[in-house]
């Protein structure tokens, strides 16, 4: 048992260098998915039709590649960010808010992988 | 943490509600949406990824109303997101905090996004409603 206060024990340490992290990631990555996210979804009201064919097309395209692995990339990371923060304003006990933000995470990045794989072997492959 | 009856700070409850405060809430719901969105984003990705077959019966799934309802109400929460994030982003670099301009940037968010919303989902609508 320690006779300090709780806030005696937090003071002295100076700062994490680290406070302004999320925070500015989850600016950096709102302002990129401006652009990104109407690219996407003018070009999805903009396909003909949803058939494999036109979309493995579209997908296949040098840019079309690139500025969709951009999208999905930063869109799961924007999410993780976002959805952490919904989870610490209203998930209470310790045990429940670990497995959920490590759920969470985990989640965020399986779907990135499984994207970037996709996204890849319709560029390469053009999903055959 | 209850046993210790502490004063606590303002919250809601204490404030008359007003539609800014909507607004708010709105851009929090819209990206825990679109969040789970993602999933059906990436699912596509995966099996147009995987060949014909495995994307035909992807698109099969998508093509159920409940899914279409889904899809639809994605890119009207992307919408909304969009819009309103733009307005967190002008008051993350310090403007529109004055008296008048949340209420008048919120007014103007709101038809901003009607209006895009509106023509995206009419533009959906006269290309693949038929279709689909």
């Amino acid at each position: 048992m320690s006779l300090r206060s709780p806030l005696g024990a937090a003071l002295g340490h100076g700062s994490a260098k680290d406070g302004t992290h999320h925070w500015w990631d989850q600016r950096i990555t709102s302002l990129l998915l401006v652009p990104l996210g109407i690219w996407f979804v003018v070009s999805l009201l903009r396909l003909p039709d949803f058939a494999h064919v036109t979309v493995a097309a579209w997908a296949a395209q040098p840019l079309n590649g690139i500025l969709l692995l951009a999208f999905a990339l930063t869109t799961l990371w924007h999410s993780a960010l976002g959805t952490q923060v919904i989870v610490e304003d209203y998930v209470h006990g310790r045990v429940i808010l670990v497995v959920t933000l490590l759920g969470l995470r985990i989640a965020h990045l399986l779907l990135a992988v499984a994207a970037g794989w996709a996204i890849l072997r319709l560029s390469f492959w053009g999903g055959a | 943490m209850s046993s210790d009856p502490r004063p606590l700070s303002p919250h809601l409850q204490v404030y008359r509600f007003g539609y800014t405060m909507a607004l708010s809430i709105l851009h929090r719901a819209s990206g825990a949406f679109l969040s789970a969105c993602t999933v059906l984003l990436v699912a596509w990705l995966v099996a147009a990824a995987a060949g014909p077959e495995p994307y035909a019966r992807l698109l099969a799934l998508y093509r159920h109303p409940l899914v279409l309802l889904l899809i639809a109400g994605g890119m009207t929460a992307f919408w909304y997101h969009l819009c309103a994030g733009l307005r967190h982003l002008a008051w993350d670099a310090g403007l529109g905090f004055e008296k008048p301009w949340p209420r008048r940037t919120g007014w103007l968010m709101v038809a901003v996004f009607a209006v895009v919303a509106g023509t995206s989902l009419a533009v959906a609508w006269s290309r693949y409603g038929a279709a689909s």
